[in-house]
């Protein structure tokens, strides 16, 4: 049996026992075997497949959850201010097995959504901006175009390759994972603190990156031109493919508040915990040049290489040797500033290059640019989209996130058998096994940490745009006949 | 004509002025929130609308070559003065009026055209505005209906220490901080917020007052951006057609007067072959396109940005869209395979053409957009004056076989942040020959330097290249329809 593929050919029902699970009786009754079942042991699922993946719209992905978001507290509700066709105008496309790429689809309700997602089984969701009309209905209107949009955010570990050493490409570790854990901090900061926006949602993208979504009302009506401005007071990052030597350029000979926030609270205590050494950034013969040629004064790097090349200071036993040479590095720098002039924030310009968050910002300063659903399901890696607690980030391991065949697996463990009816539509719901998987947590971290809040402050919001509208009418001086 | 017929126009009596003095630019100074109602001769209306284009473009070369904000404050009142000025400040205001109309007439149409117009307005208020005395600045706010009032010294003195930080992360470790701030949502200053030139907190942007500009140029182009949108809302749906043989072909004539060619339709009339693309890249390409070619020829890969800068001109250049997709197969299945290519960028070549999605007939890059890209790890477009380093830079001008003292010229050009200057003095560094025209766009540099070979051959000149922007004296009659130069 190929790996992933459920079929449950006769042959192929081998399941593992668990006694616990014979007694539920939802287990009871979604098995037809019944009484043969304590038999078979079942494979585990693996990897990735279409058919998994119908399994995890119909029993996991949390439609109800998605729909509370997207509607921004507009619901059937008879209240006179709610606008039923909110979420009607939001444009959600997908990615169908075979590269086929639909897009201006759009949903009534969580039904519809769940109906047309379980039936068309996509490999990916994109969410897009909400138009002025029902996008699929586009070709109907003369002006068709974007109004709202979350501010979002894409960071990908492709864009620090040329400051890791561990991986490359698609690939993360644990060495080069805080790298992203600083982006998530500092531009969350920012959102804040600067921005004061107060509905944020972080979610790790499946493989090697994270997306952000900006949800406050406020952020959703930013043009494009203030989402560029946006943009643009977050990028310190310079560096290209043919300016490989200055990475960063610090101008002034004070940083702005913002940035010197981020350096003092986020970057530096990072860079020396945890770049440095991982990133091995002042051992590696390679990484050393690299580093060095950041100093804008070639001869104090030849200086310094020569110190290290020679031992120079070696590393006490409970000292990482990285850590010895950039206190070695700090203090003639120091030294040297005072000559000359050009070394003003070389060492903070380090620093910033190493570390600094690196965001795709062609994705952030366009109100229509897609940008892949939460709770999706990477189809290279097989893991899922969940959200991250910015609060919490540290903790986030993306090693060990929930895939689609290890739900499936849980579900299979509580359930017994995945085998449906096969008369059954693929549309039909399944029974939700949400709670009984690991998905619960992140399900539970996306209310708590996003929703719940959001879903309040957008009806409270409605609520007193209602009551102004009313006041309003109230004291307009009635016409006399 | 009657500008009531105009989309936008308020229903009040007459446009009467904001606030009575004639200040320095010897008109007052207006938002444009009220469209002249009076009748216009069809002499004045053209006629206006190209002296005000003359400020507006000699505005963009001044901005192009970098000048300082000092140096751009001179360079207005010196076009305002040659090209507005009127005998009286009444006559002036009454120009810069019908004139600001006729454009935003004249460039709703196209994106393109109202990103130009928008963006060459807001820099001509802007300096305007810096021109007045701190006095009239303050009238002009509450006038212009922007109510921002000073904020709180008890406020003030809580953000102090980051204020000052502020200031002199923007002027330096000797600056002070001003005294009076305004407290305006950050969405109102986006260009400030974007320079790192305020600070935030909690979503409010504090402004000092030095920075007060941005601030009423942010609303000018919020205002100015609305309106443009609905101009061509209306314009499209009746102008366009009752105008047909009055204000139609004079606008659009107009509208394609300073822009410059946009190299959508191939400029060699036999087109180019891929086989010819290596030779013709050696001779005519400018520099960001030979580096682009280099590199997609060694490592049979661009990143999107590439893609679309070398793409969009290869076809501006005219290669075909078979011949460009051979070219891109060519390279790219060597490294992905000819099914990968197929399937993942075969769609972006054709996009490009107009073959796929919304099909539009894209444009090729020009050096402002180019300039102003912002290139990433691994990406290989962008302006080479702009973006290398300077050793990378030098290096690249080495392969080009200049000599020293072109490549320094070039060099102290960049340090200036003169990139089209640079770019010109590369051009005349391999021809041998002075470029009098600029540069500003890389199918520009192409023709120009194609029409260099051509010559060179005995051939006639024009054969390959486009024709010069060529200065047309508006006409006295607009009576029969006036065909557009280009």
């Amino acid at each position: 049996m190929a790996p992933g593929a459920i079929e449950h050919g006769p042959s192929a029902k081998r399941t593992r026992h668990d006694p616990d699970i014979d007694s539920t009786p939802a287990a009871d009754m979604e098995v037809d075997e019944a009484p043969a079942k304590r038999d078979v042991v079942y494979e585990d699922f693996e990897g990735y497949s279409p058919q998994l993946m119908q399994q995890f719209y119909r029993r996991l992905f949390p439609f109800p959850e998605m729909v509370r978001w997207l509607s921004y507290g507009h619901k059937k509700n008879p209240h006179p201010m709610y606008d039923e066709n909110y979420l009607q105008r939001r444009e959600i496309s997908m990615t169908l097995d075979g590269d086929i790429f639909v897009r201006y689809q759009s949903f009534k309700n969580a039904d519809e959504m769940a109906k047309t997602i379980r039936a068309r089984n996509p490999l990916k969701i994109d969410i897009g901006a909400v138009f002025n009309v029902d996008p699929a209905k586009r070709n109907a209107y003369s002006s068709f175009g974007a109004v709202e949009r979350e501010l979002v955010f894409d960071v990908d570990m492709t864009d620090y390759d040329d400051v890791r050493t561990c991986c490359t490409g698609a690939d993360i570790c644990k060495d080069c994972w805080p790298l992203m854990t600083i982006a998530i901090k500092v531009v969350d900061h920012i959102l804040r603190e600067d921005l004061g926006y107060q509905h944020i949602l972080w979610v790790y993208s499946g493989r090697r990156g994270v997306h952000c979504w900006v949800c406050d009302e406020k952020a959703r009506k930013l043009t494009n031109e203030q989402r560029g401005a946006i943009t643009d007071y977050l990028k310190v990052y310079k560096g290209s493919e043919n300016n490989k030597e200055k990475k960063v350029s610090l101008q002034g000979s004070v940083l702005h508040p913002m940035l010197s926030r981020a350096y003092r609270e986020v970057l530096l205590p990072a860079f020396l915990d945890q770049v440095l050494p991982r990133q091995n950034l002042l051992v590696n013969e390679t990484q050393i040049d690299t580093l060095l040629a950041m100093i804008p004064d070639e001869e104090l790097a030849e200086e310094v290489k020569a110190k290290w090349r020679n031992g120079g200071r070696r590393a006490s036993a409970h000292e990482d040797e990285n850590l010895a040479r950039w206190k070695d590095l700090e203090k003639i720098v120091i030294r040297e500033k005072k000559r000359n002039i050009r070394l003003g924030h070389c060492l903070e310009e380090i620093v910033f290059a190493y570390t600094y968050p690196r965001l795709d910002l062609e994705v952030s300063k366009h109100m229509n640019h897609l940008l892949k659903a939460p709770f999706c399901v990477h189809p290279k890696t097989g893991k899922v989209c969940v959200p991250i607690d910015p609060a919490d980030c540290d903790n986030f391991d993306p090693m060990g996130v929930p895939t689609l065949a290890s739900l499936l697996n849980e579900v299979q463990r509580f359930r017994g058998d995945l085998r449906e009816p096969a008369e059954e539509a693929a549309e039909a719901a399944l029974p939700t096994d949400l709670d009984k998987t690991s998905l619960k947590e992140a399900v539970q971290l996306f209310r708590t940490t996003f929703l719940d809040d959001l879903e309040a402050d957008c009806k409270s919001d409605i609520e007193r745009a209602y009551r102004a509208k009313k006041d309003e009418l109230a004291s307009r001086p009635t016409t006399g006949w | 004509m009657n500008f009531s017929n105009v989309p936008n126009k308020r229903k009040s009596g007459a446009a009467s002025p904001l606030h009575g003095d004639y200040t320095a630019s010897g008109a007052q100074l207006t938002m444009y929130q009220v469209p002249p109602i009076e009748d216009v001769a069809l002499e004045e209306f053209e006629q206006f609308a190209l002296d005000r284009l003359r400020v507006l473009k000699g505005v963009e070369e001044a901005r192009s070559r970098g000048r300082k904000p000092d140096e751009l404050e001179s360079v207005v009142n010196d076009l305002w003065r040659k090209h507005m000025r009127m005998g009286d400040a009444a006559e002036t205001t009454r120009k810069d009026i019908i004139s600001h109309y006729v454009l935003r007439l004249a460039y709703c149409r196209t994106e393109d055209l109202r990103k130009w117009l928008l963006s060459q307005e807001s820099a001509l208020f802007r300096y305007r505005f810096r021109m007045e005395s701190p006095d009239a600045q303050r009238r002009f706010l509450t006038e212009s209906g922007l109510p921002y009032n000073p904020v709180a010294n008890a406020e003030l003195e809580a953000h102090k220490d980051k204020l000052l930080q502020v200031a002199r992360s923007v002027a330096g470790a000797g600056a002070t901080a001003e005294s009076v701030y305004y407290k305006v949502p950050f969405e109102d200053v986006p260009e400030l917020v974007a320079g790192r030139k305020v600070l935030l907190s909690k979503g409010w942007a504090y402004v000092p007052r030095d920075q007060l500009a941005a601030l009423v140029v942010g609303h000018f182009r919020t205002r100015l951006s609305k309106s443009l949108t609905l101009t061509r809302s209306q314009w499209n749906a009746k102008i366009e057609a009752q105008e047909k043989d009055r204000l139609t072909p004079v606008v659009e004539a107009l509208s394609s007067r300073y822009l410059g060619p946009d190299y959508s339709t191939p400029s060699t009339k036999a087109g180019v072959r891929v086989a010819d693309v290596d030779a013709l890249a050696a001779a005519s390409f400018p520099l960001c396109m030979q580096h682009l070619l280099h590199k997609v020829r060694d490592d049979h890969h661009l990143k999107h940005g590439g893609r679309q800068q070398l793409g969009l001109f290869l076809k501006g250049i005219g290669l075909t869209l078979e011949d460009a997709l051979t070219f891109w197969r060519t390279e790219f299945a060597q490294k992905f395979g000819v099914d990968k290519f197929d399937k993942e960028y075969a769609y972006n070549v054709r996009h490009n053409y107009g073959k796929e999605g919304k099909r539009t007939d894209y444009t090729p890059y020009s050096c402002i957009k180019i300039i102003s890209s912002t290139p990433g790890v691994g990406d290989h477009h962008g302006c080479p004056y702009r973006h290398f380093s300077q050793d990378n830079l030098s290096a690249a001008l080495g392969r080009m076989r200049l000599n020293r003292k072109t490549i320094d010229d070039v060099m102290t050009k960049v340090k200036n942040h003169h990139y089209q200057l640079a770019c010109a003095a590369t051009f005349e560094g391999v021809h041998g020959a002075p470029c009098e025209s600029g540069i500003n766009h890389p199918n520009q540099y192409f023709d120009e330097s194609r029409k260099r070979a051509a010559s060179r051959e005995g051939d006639d000149p024009t054969a390959q290249g486009t024709p010069p922007v060529a200065e047309r004296q508006p006409a006295a009659e607009r009576a029969s329809p006036v065909t557009p130069v280009h």
